[in-house]
């Protein structure tokens, strides 16, 4: 591992969906401050893994986990732990940009708004310095009234990127967040998400195995639900431990 | 194909109520008609021509509807699409749909046989046929009408939303409040305005519990007249090609118009709010 401070761990963690066991026996240490890249073939798992972050698991029904999953060394699981406040700390970005049907500008201050921030101000300064940390505050700026719809894909994704980041989050989950996008999109994204580690936690889902390598720190192969191998990036590319890694890297499968 | 159809009929009927209806007003001023508030065409000396009661009478039955109707059937709506779990859904909303199969004479009999008297006792009226206890009736007409559109609405709204809305730390309610309410408004506009438009054309039971008075109703403890039921009160009584029979035509006609333009408009309202912000 690149550092050894811990700030989301994964202790023995197993998940199913009604009967069906989609995660066996995960243990993971992700470390503040750098980009997490989880890695496999589709179906094997990461969405479930990152989704379980964030608990938005719970939003379906009959599912069930044994194990612990530590956010700064408390277990999230745990029914005294508020899950709006978890989901606080750690926002998401999902696969398909998903703006809210209204402005630009009230799709950024909506966490504020949650969060019952009155002050006009206040507001609309988060929402400016929201946008400029995601690279879109030059693009829209004198169009923050119009739909967010009306923005471009790749727009509409660092606009949910500008979203998250509004209410200051330790951890921002990223799942698959390039897949609906074309190359030059991607890079924008990828240069963003590199500059935003050094504030912010990234765990990002990607079936694109050159994404993980030009921006992560560390790398996780998920197969089956199972971790195959966790290491720095660097190692993981270059001299995988394992055979199914390199298979896996060789484009053998997935 | 069908819309075409549609539209002819529309046009016909339009054609047909304006042909006959028009007539009336070659005897009865415009001002007369809609400004003075005694109807009273059966007169022998000076018959009296002022829709003003009539048209006071359909609009409080109408808005006294949608008043009951319009917050309790949204709250449903609500409680079913978002908070209810799917079990006792599958039962309430079969149920709900059976309200809306109610013919309305036999809503109108319980008007007067269960609900008029409670009225009245409530209130410590002499009658309770009037346009509270038709409002009622009327209420419970159109709120399946709301219930089953909105809820149909919120339903569909994509899962996106609800996912981005919670992953920001909201809370249920706030992700309720905030983002599917917002996003279904045109359809629950939509759902409003069909249960208006119900409300205003509906007869039967109006007949039965409003009272039925011409003279002009000052509160809602008052009897009144709607449209609908002067027409289809006197309709049976008047001679064919009268001028009495005209009027009731451009009652006919006036209610249509209403009825028009509460459509037209908020398919103005939807369309606009749709065109912007389409998922
Ligand atoms: N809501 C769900 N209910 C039941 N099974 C699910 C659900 N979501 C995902 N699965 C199953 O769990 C497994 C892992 O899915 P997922 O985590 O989405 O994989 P990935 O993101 O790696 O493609 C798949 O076999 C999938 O069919
Ligand atoms: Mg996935």
């Amino acid at each position: 591992m690149k550092e050894n401070r811990t700030l989301i761990e994964f202790r023995n963690f197993d998940f199913w969906y009604s009967e069906k066991q989609v995660l066996f026996d995960v243990n993971m240490k992700i470390c503040p401050d750098c980009i997490t890249a989880l890695i496999g073939p589709s179906g094997c798992g990461k969405s479930t893994l990152i989704r379980c972050i964030n608990r938005m698991n719970d939003l379906i029904s009959c599912t069930r986990m044994k194990g612990r999953l530590l956010y700064k060394n408390k277990d999230i699981n745990q029914k005294h732990i508020g899950v709006v406040e978890l989901r606080k700390n750690i926002g998401m970005v999902f696969q398909k940009p998903n703006p809210f049907p209204m402005s630009i500008f009230e799709n950024v201050a909506y966490g504020l708004k949650v969060q019952n921030i009155k002050s006009r101000s206040k507001i609309k300064e988060t929402v400016e310095k929201s946008l400029k940390k995601a690279d879109l505050w030059d693009e829209v700026k004198d169009n923050l009234n119009l739909s967010a719809f009306s923005l471009s894909g790749g727009q509409q994704q660092r606009l949910c990127i500008a979203r998250a980041l509004a209410i200051r989050p330790d951890v921002i989950l990223l799942d698959e967040p390039c897949s609906a996008l074309d190359p030059i999109a991607t890079a924008k994204i990828e240069y963003l998400l590199k500059k935003l580690k050094k504030e912010t936690t990234i765990i990002i889902v990607t079936h694109n195995m050159q994404q993980a390598k030009r921006i992560s720190d560390n790398t996780c192969y998920l197969l089956n639900g199972k971790v195959i191998e966790y290491s720095k990036t660097d190692d993981i590319f270059h001299k995988p431990k394992y055979a199914l890694t390199k298979k896996y890297l060789n484009g053998d499968f997935g | 194909m069908v819309s075409i159809t549609a539209l002819m009929i529309l046009i016909g009927i339009f054609f047909f109520l304006f042909a006959t209806g028009i007539q009336a007003f070659a005897e009865i001023s415009l001002h007369d008609f809609f400004l003075k508030a005694t109807w009273n065409p059966a007169a022998y000396t000076e018959p009296a021509w002022g829709i003003l009661a009539l048209i006071t009478g359909t609009l409080m039955v109408t808005f006294g509807a949608l008043i009951i109707s319009v917050p309790l059937g949204i709250a449903s709506a609500i409680y079913l699409a978002e908070i209810c779990a799917p079990k006792p859904r599958e039962i309430i909303k079969p149920l709900i749909e059976m309200i809306a199969g109610i013919p309305s004479v036999v809503l109108g009999l319980i008007g007067i046989l269960l609900l008029s008297p409670l009225v009245a006792g409530i209130f410590n009226l002499s009658n309770g046929l009037n346009a509270l206890t038709s409002s009622i009736i009327v209420g419970i007409m159109v709120l399946p009408t709301i219930i089953t559109i909105s809820e149909d609405v919120l339903t569909s709204l994509p899962k996106e939303f609800r996912e981005a809305s919670l992953a920001l730390g909201a809370t249920r309610w706030q992700m309720i409040k905030m983002t599917l309410i917002p996003a279904a408004s045109s359809g629950i506009l939509a759902a409003v305005m069909l249960g208006l438009g119900r409300a205003v054309g509906e007869t039967m039971a109006v007949l039965m519990v409003a009272g039925n008075s011409l003279a002009m109703p000052t509160s809602f403890f008052d009897p009144v007249r709607p449209m609908t039921a002067s027409i289809a009160i006197e309709i049976k009584e008047v001679v064919k090609g009268s001028l009495h029979y005209e009027a009731l035509f451009a009652v006919g006609l006036v209610l249509f118009i209403i009825t028009f333009a509460v459509n037209f408009i908020s398919d103005m309202i939807i369309e606009k709010r749709t065109r912007q912000y389409k998922w």
